[in-house]
């Protein structure tokens, strides 16, 4: 902890931001193979009401961290949704209209309640990597690291129930227990991206790399690979923007991403037209 | 020979219903280790819910069931069955993994929580695809094989493991009649070289009475459960008593085409 402890601000918040770049597009990858990538837009709008409720604990306990309260109000909102999914089976995409809406209308119940200053909800709202502490910087490096363990050690078992649940289950897995494990893991990351990136883009840093991946991948393991090279890219050519243009850190990370989605839809089409021109002569 | 070794599958009086209305009424079956069963149905036979309750997914009312001797509600020992379900080929065509990625899944619940595929395991992935015929497939996207092709990766996923009772539930829906006839031919050649004793469960008589060695006709109850020669020679009467009027059958169109469907997808996708 002596290294954390001695980060200066800037080196802190490129350390979390290089932390929440790795973590985000793995834990993307599995949600687009289940089709739910969408849900990161849902919990992170269940994490804001945990914040300004995790806010106006601080009004009372001044030591308390509202990425806690984050954490588990995201906690609660995934478990929410894996119910409403069974609820309407035949309708699962309802289940996060409910939980956002939901979760926007607490939390501006709650804003009104709490009686802070407009540029503290910014820095949730839009991220502000310069204000990441070294208590935060903690909390993304724990639950970061608890988080890739976790993936690491259940990685065969998330990769078969998101390819054929049925088999899975035939197989011996516990398709219910992992997929709760799963859940926790959801809420984890997108807690943990909250500080760097904020709310409203916490989903592009799960959706971008990943859409980016999937366009070369052939296996689910360069899904992986790619998807953290896209995402540490992203990071940090968003750092290096937002320092030398001065322009918000949190914005910059998302449209570096946008951009490399581009440039990689570009090369994709480049290789297309390579491939063909190369069966064409092979044709001749 | 066969009498003193136990059966692989064992059904006595074994009767279901989904409230009070009756699906499956008084079925005896025994499969011999070795034997290539077919079981034929028409749709809403209770083939289906026969199926479930072998896989112990459901709990039959009435009777026993035994897995290699075993009462299926104590069963443990399921990675000496490999399972093929119908719903295998309707995956999402566009999932990013590999052929060895897919069939690797067949050896995740033998390997363990908390353990990770080693150099024996990928070795046992190569020898199960190279039984299917699809060894130089191995790095290639699932979704990218043809309806044929993905359906030998689904027996391929099942066989790795190692199974001795290797259960198929329609698995020939949506792959076209030349695929039909190769796949059966790769059912026999396992059932017959390997000694793997194959339960194929279809609407499909046609087809398939060339290559199993013996005949199940279910329709709420067993209506005839012997030698496919037998079966053959009756076989009219046969039907008439299963479906309950005169069928002729007939090699019919598969009308399921969305995995072509989706290949041209695919197709049209990479010459864009």
């Amino acid at each position: 902890m002596d290294i954390i402890l001695n980060l200066s601000f800037l080196e802190r918040g490129i350390a979390a931001g290089l932390l929440i770049g790795f973590i985000s597009p793995v834990i993307g990858a599995f949600l687009l193979v289940r089709r739910m990538t969408i849900i990161s837009e849902g919990l992170s709008h269940v994490t804001l009401t945990g914040i300004t409720a995790g806010v106006l604990v601080t009004q009372v306990a001044p030591w308390f961290n509202p990425l806690y309260a984050g954490f588990l109000f995201s906690l609660g909102g995934s478990l929410l949704i894996e119910k409403l999914r069974q609820v309407y089976r035949h309708f699962e995409e309802l289940a996060i209209p409910i939980i956002l809406s939901g979760g926007v209308g607490v939390s501006a119940l709650l804003i009104s309640l709490a009686d802070t200053g407009y540029t503290e909800w910014y820095a949730y709202l839009f991220g502000s990597i310069i204000t990441v502490t070294t208590a935060d910087l903690g909390f993304i490096f724990l639950t970061g690291a608890a988080a890739l363990i976790v993936i690491l050690l259940f990685y065969k078992e998330l990769v078969s129930i998101s390819f054929d649940p049925e088999f899975a289950s035939s197989s011996g897995i516990g398709v219910k227990k992992i997929n709760f494990l799963f859940s926790v893991l959801t809420a984890l990351v997108i807690s943990m991206s909250m500080k760097v990136v904020g709310i409203l883009l916490v989903g592009a840093l799960i959706a971008l790399p990943t859409a980016a991946a999937i366009l070369f991948a052939k296996s689910f393991r360069q899904v992986l690979i790619l998807g953290i090279l896209f995402g540490e890219a992203a990071v940090v050519g968003g750092i290096t923007a937002s320092y030398y243009l001065n322009i918000a850190t949190g914005g910059a990370i998302v449209v570096m991403g946008v951009l490399l989605l581009a440039a990689a839809f570009f090369v994709k089409k480049l290789q297309n037209l390579w491939n063909r021109s190369e069966r064409k002569e092979h044709a001749a | 020979m066969s009498a003193d070794r136990e059966a692989v599958l064992e059904l006595q009086g074994v009767q279901f219903g989904y409230s009070s209305r009756p699906v499956l009424e008084d079925i005896q079956l025994s499969v011999a280790p070795g034997s290539f069963l077919g079981l034929v149905g028409p749709n809403g036979s209770g083939k289906s819910t026969l199926m479930k309750l072998l896989l112990g997914l459901l709990e039959a009312d009435e009777g026993t069931i035994k897995l290699f001797g075993t009462p299926v509600q104590s069963f443990r020992d399921w990675n000496r069955i490999g399972f093929v379900s119908q719903k295998a080929g309707s995956f999402n065509s566009g999932f990013p993994a590999t052929v060895f990625e897919v069939v690797s899944m067949g050896l995740y619940g033998k390997i363990g929580l908390f353990r990770f595929m080693k150099k024996k395991h990928k070795n046992r992935v190569m020898e199960a695809l190279r039984l299917v015929g699809l060894e130089e497939y191995s790095g290639r996207q699932i979704g990218m094989l043809s309806g044929g092709q993905q359906q030998r990766v689904f027996i391929a996923r099942a066989l790795v493991s190692e199974p001795e009772l290797l259960i198929l539930d329609e698995p020939t829906v949506g792959v076209d009649a030349d695929s039909v006839r190769n796949f059966y031919e790769l059912l026999k050649e396992l059932n017959r070289n390997k000694g793997i004793t194959l339960l194929l469960v279809t609407h499909d008589i046609g087809a398939m009475s060339d290559y199993v060695t013996d005949v199940a006709c279910l329709n709420k109850c067993l209506h005839f459960h012997g030698a496919t020669g037998e079966f053959i020679s009756n076989k009219d009467e046969m039907m008439r008593a299963m479906y309950g009027h005169d069928v002729s059958v007939i090699e019919h169109n598969h009308d399921h085409g969305h995995h072509d469907h989706h290949h041209d997808h695919d197709r049209s996708e990479a010459v864009k």
